[in-house]
């Protein structure tokens, strides 16, 4: 007995000292292997008395268990260590800079556009389009504007022929006539695009975007025009209030006719929507003129409506506090990356229209 | 329009007082652009002080003096006042001020050498007294907190600025609007009083107007006034020549002017004795000509309607007189004319000739053909008043009745367009205070439309006269019904967006360019297209529609560089024009990448950009659009802008004749071209109508979920293949040995040079092979193994490397 357990503290105190996992091995092998040290007395139980057997037996285990736990906690234990030395000398400097991101940007336009489309459909309106470039009928005179009218003058237009046939639409008006000739009443469309007038100064660029809105059925009367724009100005600027006003004014394709203001006001240098008692313009709108819908074939006595247009870029300057025109078209970089949207901020009506 | 109040309540009995004027105004539509005092000459000359008096260095008489002109301004004047001394408070003028006493504009000057920023007033100089001796000198106790103010007040009247809708010729004159307001419950109408004018003998200046196809005048009335003595305008007259912005002319003139302005009645004064014998109203021939009253010399078309005498044209009817017979100081008899042209003809006219005057502008709208004799009576008078002279009968010819616009009006037209009810007593008490003769038989209105209203001749006009009187604000708000009729946007539409998204996403910049173009940019992609060049381009480098996307994007991406930009990634997404027809264009991405990836990266190896980066953003924007990659076809042709060796066509599917896309590097010669200095340069387009709608939706196209278990082996293979060989061809051929089995197959080396032969290259494949029915064995895998070889080397005249 006296041997073994001197056997046993030996390697006890051998394993102590250990700090290699090979030579823990080497020992584990040295008392436990084939003809191992412990493995080689329990051979010897055999040719001892019953009463001694039992008795070194059940020693014989517990230093056996005492000396497996010690090699695998020693073996555990250097492993640890190890590791942690190895991951010690693995470490990095994380603050220096990750891979080059490169962030897209959506357009302001194509945001604003985006945005407004989103507030018509959910009031039932479908997305119309028609060419940018329209011949003198569908621009002008089937929008009861006849060459004669002196309201052509208000448009500075820009042709393509020297009979003034072919021309750059001057507003999206021309994508009322198109819808209503291919289709049957009822209509609810918005159509937004580019448009042109040859103008060019601080305030006007030779091109720029318009949206028309149109909704002509048997019973639409201004109430539901005040009602759709009264609902758009308040879900575009996102505000709960808005101070509107409808103005008499005069466009040849509708009647009666009115400009749309609202109020704001200049706050520490910035605009704000919908307080204050200042007006700015921000669309012109109507009841669709009985001619009109007569050059597009459908019944003045059956059917009207309302139509509106209204200045995008105007309305994302306004919202976005954006003071030049100009800059829309300009493409500089530094105006885009400032201006610009993130492409995964789609305007929708669950998620909010702007962040 | 501009106008006085105070020349408004010659018209209007009201207790509205300006702002009240004002509101009232835009209520019933006619839009008040400003309400402002006429800017005077004066308003230039402001309350200074001098800071610091000094001898001017080569001149002992001069002085140079430091002056406080308010704000934060100092400003150096030479000034020759013995009085100019340190802290005098005096008057000012900058720059640009025009001199009251001798009507001299100053400049910024030298004085012996030192420079002057304008100069400090005597009295004088300022005609508010002989005193020239000094500058003025203005009292401490009064002006000291004044600096950098007005020296002289303001004291004209303020002016009412009006923009008029092209629909109401009525209210280009003062009475149009004062009716207007009065029908509104702002006042008052005043009753034009009689007349009291006694004319004396005939018009003796025969007149007549020709009755021709073209003839665009219809009424011709007139009166010769004798004896007069023309001279320059009363204070009252030329006061209100000034309100409206125009130059006082003399009393004539300014009559004529005023009357115009007043009643909304051009008119025209001719130097009688200067009409040779009568007055021919007729249409011009080609070649006629005449110098008008603008000091230009006119050459006339056929068809245009003139004024003439015996000896030729005196003046375009309703647009311009002429010099020939214009009045001076001199002129002792005068014609007055008062005409009805019709508008078509003064627009036609006017346009040709490129010609606009007050005249004109009123005539295209149209003027009220029964003020003929009023505007004659109202004009006569006041020359009689302050010109003297002796008026003859009013001659009036027509060749034509004037007829009046009757119209039908049921009062429920009226609540069906504005959603609400108006009751009948004020709806036509609206119209008669417009002017409208109304009757009624049973439900029905039977209006007379006035006159002077030429844009009134439907019922529509009718409501909109009545809800615009009324005022907008008693329209209900009626809230939008959210019923959706179709979808919101079609395929195209979707993926318009969509494509936009993904792009930019792939961190591009989305600009918008204008849809013209620089036809010498142009010209370098514009390939087989037509030009479509502008008639009347905004400038002579926006002369062209573009007829592709990267014109301009090239040249903005120029501009970008220009600015020290070094990696630029831009896209545009708009229409592209193929022709000059409506409809003849087509919806296009255009996309360009510049620079370096990894620039000064200090982990990865910064290179280029290359060909396969605009490759995988192209491809990858498509398939989030919605496009199966596996069906995706690439082949090496492109449009002659691209590097003909570094560029591709994508094709929807192997059956598709036209790329939905191109991508690679641009032509060398365009950047030379160009001078564009950039590292590397690609770009891609896509063009989203060449894209074919999926005939299913997701929900009815995802196919039966089905995945394999087994083990799958991966196999590599390296062929010898020939250098031109597309390795698209490669991993189509191996993928076709066995569709079920092989799952992909992935080209991971390509390599040409050492112990490759001239003209070959060298292409490794990954091929993953995996069964869905049981694991294959060592054979199974030997079996396609020799299949893939033997197939690649029999089609391609490849050879497998050991």
């Amino acid at each position: 007995m006296s041997d073994i357990k001197k056997i046993k503290d030996d390697y006890i105190d051998k394993l102590n000292r250990e700090n290699n996992v090979d030579k823990v091995n080497n020992i584990k092998s040295e008392l436990f292997g084939k003809n191992g040290i412990i493995s080689n007395e329990f051979k010897k139980l055999g040719s001892i008395s019953v009463e001694e057997r039992k008795k070194l037996a059940s020693d014989l285990n517990n230093i056996k268990d005492e000396l497996q736990n010690k090699i695998s906690i020693k073996i555990q234990e250097i492993e640890t260590k190890e590791i942690n030395l190895k991951l010690e000398k693995e470490k990095i400097d994380v603050t220096l800079p990750e891979r080059n991101i490169e962030i897209g940007k959506i357009h302001p336009v194509s945001q604003v556009i985006d945005e407004i489309s989103s507030i018509f459909s959910e009031i039932g309106f479908s997305v119309e389009e028609g060419p940018d470039v329209e011949n003198e009928y569908n621009n002008f005179t089937a929008l009861n504007t006849p060459d004669n009218h002196p309201a052509r003058d208000m448009h500075d237009t820009f042709y393509l022929d020297n009979n003034k046939e072919l021309l750059l639409r001057t507003h999206t008006s021309p994508v009322q006539v198109r819808t209503m000739l291919k289709g049957k009443p009822p209509f609810k469309i918005i159509a937004p695009g580019r448009t042109y007038r040859s103008d060019s100064d601080q305030t006007h660029a030779p091109m720029f975007h318009q949206v028309e809105g149109l909704h002509i059925d048997k019973n639409i009367n201004m109430g539901h025009l005040k009602g759709c724009l009264n609902y758009f100005i308040k879900e575009f600027f996102e505000v709960d209030k808005i101070k509107m006003r409808f103005r008499p004014s005069h466009f040849p394709f509708t009647e009666p006719s009115a400009e749309v203001d609202i109020g704001y006001e200049i706050k520490n240098g910035k605009i704000v929507i919908g307080e204050g008692n200042k007006w700015l313009e921000i669309l012109g709108c109507g009841m669709v003129h009985p001619n009109v819908l007569k050059n597009v074939k459908v019944n003045p006595s059956k059917y009207q409506g309302y139509a509106f247009g209204i200045g995008i870029d105007r309305l994302g300057m306004l919202k976005y506090g954006i003071n030049d025109l100009r800059a829309f078209f300009e493409t500089d970089y530094r105006w885009l990356s400032h201006f610009g949207f993130d492409p995964l901020d789609v305007p929708s009506n669950y998620r909010g229209l702007s962040r | 329009m501009k106008f006085t109040v105070d020349w408004l309540k010659n018209h209007l009995d009201t207790k509205f007082n300006n702002n009240q004027i004002i509101d009232k105004l835009t209520n019933i539509g006619l839009e008040v652009e400003s309400f402002e005092s006429s800017t005077s000459e004066l308003d230039t000359f402001i309350v200074a002080k001098i800071i610091n008096a000094k001898t001017h260095p080569n001149a002992d008489r001069l002085k140079l003096c430091d002056v406080d002109i308010g704000g934060d301004k100092t400003i150096e004047v030479v000034c020759g006042a013995p009085n100019a001394k340190n802290g005098l408070l005096t008057v000012y003028a900058p720059p640009g001020s025009i001199i009251p006493k001798n009507q001299m504009k100053l400049s910024v000057s030298k004085i012996r050498g030192v420079t002057s920023y304008g100069m400090l007033c005597s009295e004088s100089e300022l005609q508010l007294s002989n005193e020239s001796d000094g500058i003025i000198e203005l009292k401490n106790n009064i002006y000291a907190n004044k600096i950098g103010e007005k020296y002289f007040k303001n004291t004209s009247e303020k002016v009412l600025d009006l923009s008029i809708t092209p629909n109401r010729p009525d209210c280009l004159g003062v009475r149009g609007i004062a009716r207007d307001l009065s029908a509104a419950g702002a006042g008052k109408l005043k009753i034009n009083k009689k007349s009291k004018l006694k004319y004396r003998g005939n018009q003796n200046i025969n007149v007549t107007i020709k009755k021709e196809k073209a003839q665009g005048c219809t009424i011709f009335g007139s009166c010769l006034i004798k004896g007069v003595t023309n001279k320059e305008s009363p204070k009252w007259l030329k006061d209100k020549i000034l309100s409206l912005g125009q130059k006082p002319i003399s009393a004539i003139v300014d009559i004529t002017n005023y009357v115009m302005f007043d009643l909304n009645r051009p008119l025209h004064a001719y130097d009688a004795d200067k009409i040779n014998n009568e007055i021919i109203v007729r249409s011009s021939s080609k070649g006629e000509s005449f110098e008008a009253l603008d000091n230009k010399k006119y050459i006339l078309e056929n068809d245009m309607c003139v004024i003439s005498d015996r000896s030729g044209v005196l003046g375009l009817g309703g647009i311009i007189g002429g010099t020939r017979s214009g009045t001076e100081y001199s002129t002792k008899n005068i014609l007055l004319e008062s005409a009805y042209f019709l508008p078509r003809s003064i627009r036609k006219t006017s346009k040709q000739l490129n010609i606009d005057t007050d005249a004109k502008f009123r005539f295209e709208r149209g003027i009220d053909p029964l003020s003929i004799e009023e505007g004659l009576t109202k004009a006569s008078e006041l020359i009689k008043q302050i010109c003297g002279g002796e008026i003859s009968n009013l001659d009036v010819k027509k060749i034509e009745n004037y007829k009046k616009t009757k119209i039908n009006f049921d009062p429920f037209h009226f609540e069906k367009t504005t959603g609400f009810n108006i009751d009948n007593k004020e709806l036509i008490k609206i119209l008669e205070k417009l002017g409208f003769n109304v009757s009624k038989n049973k439900k029905i209105l039977k209006l007379v439309v006035p006159s002077w209203r030429p844009d009134i001749t439907q019922s529509i006009d009718i409501v909109e006269e009545i809800v615009r009187i009324k005022g907008y604000e008693h329209i209900n708000t009626s809230e939008p019904i959210k019923i959706r009729l179709k979808p919101t946007l079609n395929y195209y539409q979707k993926l318009f967006h969509f494509l936009q998204r993904s792009v930019a996403s792939k961190g591009y910049l989305e600009t918008v360019t204008w849809s013209f173009t620089d036809s010498k940019i142009n010209q370098m992609f514009k390939e087989n297209d037509e030009e479509i060049p502008i008639v009347n381009p905004i400038s002579s480098d926006l002369n062209v529609l573009r007829n592709s996307i990267f014109p301009n994007l090239i040249f903005y991406l120029k501009k970008n560089l220009d600015r020290g930009f070094k990696d630029i990634s831009l896209f545009e997404i708009g229409p592209v024009f193929k022709g000059k027809n409506p409809g003849d264009q087509q919806t296009v991405i255009g996309a360009v990448r510049a620079g370096k990836v990894s620039r000064l990266s200090w982990n990865d190896k910064e290179r280029n950009v290359d060909t396969f980066d605009v490759k995988k953003d192209v491809i990858q924007s498509l398939c989030e659009a919605g496009i199966d990659k596996n069906d995706i076809v690439i082949d090496d042709k492109s449009p002659s802008y691209y590097h003909p060796g570094k560029s591709g066509g994508v094709y929807q599917n192997k059956n598709e004749k036209k790329a939905l896309a191109y991508f690679g590097e641009i032509h060398p010669n365009i950047i030379k071209k160009l001078d564009i200095k950039t590292e590397g340069l690609v770009i891609f387009e896509i063009c989203l109508d060449h894209i074919k709608e999926s005939k299913q939706k997701i929900k009815d196209s995802k196919s039966e979920y089905k995945y394999s278990d087994f083990q799958k082996s991966e196999r590599d293979f390296s062929f010898i293949i020939n250098k031109n060989f597309k390795s698209q061809e490669l991993v189509n051929l191996i993928k076709s040995v066995d569709e079920k089995l092989i799952k992909s197959v992935k080209v991971f080396d390509v390599f040409e040079g050492e112990n490759i032969p001239n003209g070959k290259k060298s292409i490794a494949v990954n091929v993953t092979i995996q069964s869905e029915e049981k694991t294959l064995n060592e054979n199974d895998l030997d079996n396609i193994n020799k299949l893939i070889i033997s197939l690649v080397e029999s089609k391609f005249g490849a050879k497998i490397r050991s």
